[in-house]
């Protein structure tokens, strides 16, 4: 199940860059949250923040709070194991090369130890079926390798070997923005399921997709948070004029 | 206008043959000299391999006859040991520069030091090899030529690895920390195993390079003309033997020589396929 995020005076710099000030916000449990706002915005850091990805980046660096269910990750764990719990979805489809199928969706399993055989045989079916991907698959599992699927069926793959590690909250950073409009809705279809089990954070350019998929909407503006709302109201009734402008198209 | 673009679009196709034309030239300027030394072996080497050749060790002077098989696995003993020290070591010296000493001053250094030792001439390295190895052992043997083409190995290693990693895209790298993978564990089982063809073929380089080095065997394997497969003791080598039946005024040795050197070629082209027959028997289709 999924848990909810408490983000307390979170400030993210990558060298002087002072990428995010002062974010402040709750991401409700088991809801998709969509994050919108122009190129360079601090939707992204924003994002990395919230498992630790931030930092392996080794010029960036953090100060702030941030809770996921009842974990400190900045205090109480390491970012090895918050990593786990959070899942992460990239931008651009990232399988790994060299791996089969099987092997991509078991690769978090399998490099964190894991070596039932039998039970990664059921986690690696249910994690692909639950991205929409097992009927595609099923027969090349092991035959064909990650990076012979099409784009969104990679895409989808690597949605399939986020969750099989069993995450409690899936980031999801433009997960759709290099596919075409047919496997982008698949993959909105899929946030449309996944998000009464997870709790999803997704990162947008696209409004219309944030309107779709997301009860809850934040407005990024050069790294501050401008406004965050429930979706309806974000896009029929901003409180903020900037909000306003950016979904109006008046600016980026 | 529409002349003025005729012309235009006639001098494109011109200048595209003319490229697609001399990029067939070099290529086929690149692998003449290839084809030509192996035809001039097969010719010159071919009729002195039989049986015996590949059965006897050297004949004593004065006799016709006799064979390379001592210095056949000779060579395959040094190559292998050169092969223990060299390729480890290599490729952990690129793992190294390639993920976690990068922009330090130690990678840096180390850089440099490989990229020196890549230009030293390889009767240095036999020198080098003379003083640390058989100088405090007092006496010549197979450890040290090993020893000398292990060193020569490392640094074309280490560089190639080097690259190879370097080139594996961020993207991947990221995916495996993203699912909680501690670093090392990324690297060795996500960066390394995706850039591993290159690293291999790197290492199949370093491997061909030394396998028809002779000048740091004089001192350090030194040769043999009888039977002898102890790293304790000197040890016959293809290239050695070549060396001084060349030099030698016996036509029959001329022979012999001839055919080692066709044998070595071959030899060297077997074991760089059969690596790469073996390391691509797992990849799976469709594997960019």
């Amino acid at each position: 199940m999924g848990v909810g995020i408490e983000v307390t005076n979170l400030n993210a710099w990558y060298g002087t860059n002072h990428t995010l000030q002062d974010i402040n916000l709750n991401i409700p449990a088991n809801h998709a949250t969509a994050l919108i706002g122009p190129s360079g915005c601090g939707k992204s850091t924003f994002v990395r923040c919230l498992n630790r990805m931030h930092e392996t980046n080794p010029i960036a660096r953090v100060t702030g709070s941030v809770r996921i269910g009842d974990l400190d990750i900045y205090q109480d764990a390491k970012p090895v194991e918050i990593r786990r719990r959070v899942g992460m979805v990239f931008q651009r489809p990232n399988p790994f090369p060299t791996m089969s199928i099987y092997d991509n969706v078991a690769a978090g399993l399998k490099l964190n130890g894991f070596s039932n055989r039998r039970e990664l045989d059921e986690i690696v079916e249910k994690s692909l079926k639950n991205s929409a991907l097992w009927d595609e698959v099923k027969d090349d599992l092991r035959k064909k390798s990650g990076a012979s699927l099409s784009g969104g069926q990679q895409q989808r793959l690597c949605i399939a070997r986020a969750l099989a590690v069993d995450p409690e909250v899936l980031l999801m950073d433009e997960p759709a923005s290099a596919l075409d409009p047919v496997s982008t809705s698949k993959i909105e279809d899929l946030i449309f399921q996944l998000k009464s089990q997870y709790t999803i954070v997704i990162v947008t350019h696209n409004m219309q997709q944030a309107a779709r998929v997301a009860e809850k909407t934040g407005f990024f503006l050069n790294g501050r948070m401008v406004e965050f709302d429930s979706t309806h109201k974000i896009f029929t009734n901003p409180s903020d004029k900037r909000t306003e402008d950016y979904i109006t198209g008046r600016f980026g | 206008m529409r002349t003025e673009y005729k012309l235009r679009s006639r001098f494109r196709a011109f200048t595209d043959h003319a490229a697609t034309a001399i990029a067939v030239l070099s290529t086929i300027v690149v692998v003449t000299p290839l084809i030509a030394i192996f035809i001039y072996l097969l010719i010159r080497g071919f009729g002195s391999l039989n049986v015996a050749f590949f059965t006897k060790v050297p004949a004593p002077v004065g006799e016709i006859g006799g064979g390379m098989a001592n210095a056949i696995v000779g060579s395959a003993v040094l190559l292998g040991l050169a092969s223990l020290i060299g390729v480890p070591i290599g490729i952990g010296a690129g793992i190294y520069l390639a993920e976690f000493g990068r922009g330090t001053r130690m990678a840096y250094a180390i850089r440099f030091t490989a990229d020196v030792l890549n230009g030293v001439p390889s009767i240095v390295m036999g020198l080098a090899a003379f003083s640390l190895v058989v100088i405090p052992q007092k006496h010549f043997s197979a450890f040290a030529g090993g020893v000398a083409l292990g060193i020569m190995m490392i640094p074309t290693i280490c560089r190639s690895s080097e690259e190879m990693l370097l080139m594996v895209p961020h993207a991947v790298r990221e995916a495996a920390l993203g699912l909680g993978v501690p670093n090392w564990r990324a690297v060795l089982s996500i960066t390394v195993k995706t850039a591993s063809p290159g690293i291999i073929t790197g290492c199949m380089l370093a491997f061909a390079r030394v396998a028809g080095e002779t000048a740091p065997l004089l001192f350090t394997a030194l040769g043999n003309q009888f039977w002898s497969t102890s790293l304790n003791e000197p040890i016959a080598a293809l290239p050695l033997q070549i060396y001084v039946y060349a030099l030698s005024p016996y036509d029959d040795w001329h022979r012999l020589a001839w055919a080692g050197a066709l044998v070595l070629i071959v030899l060297i082209v077997l074991a760089v396929s059969l690596v790469r027959y073996v390391t691509s028997r797992g990849v799976l289709k469709g594997t960019s």
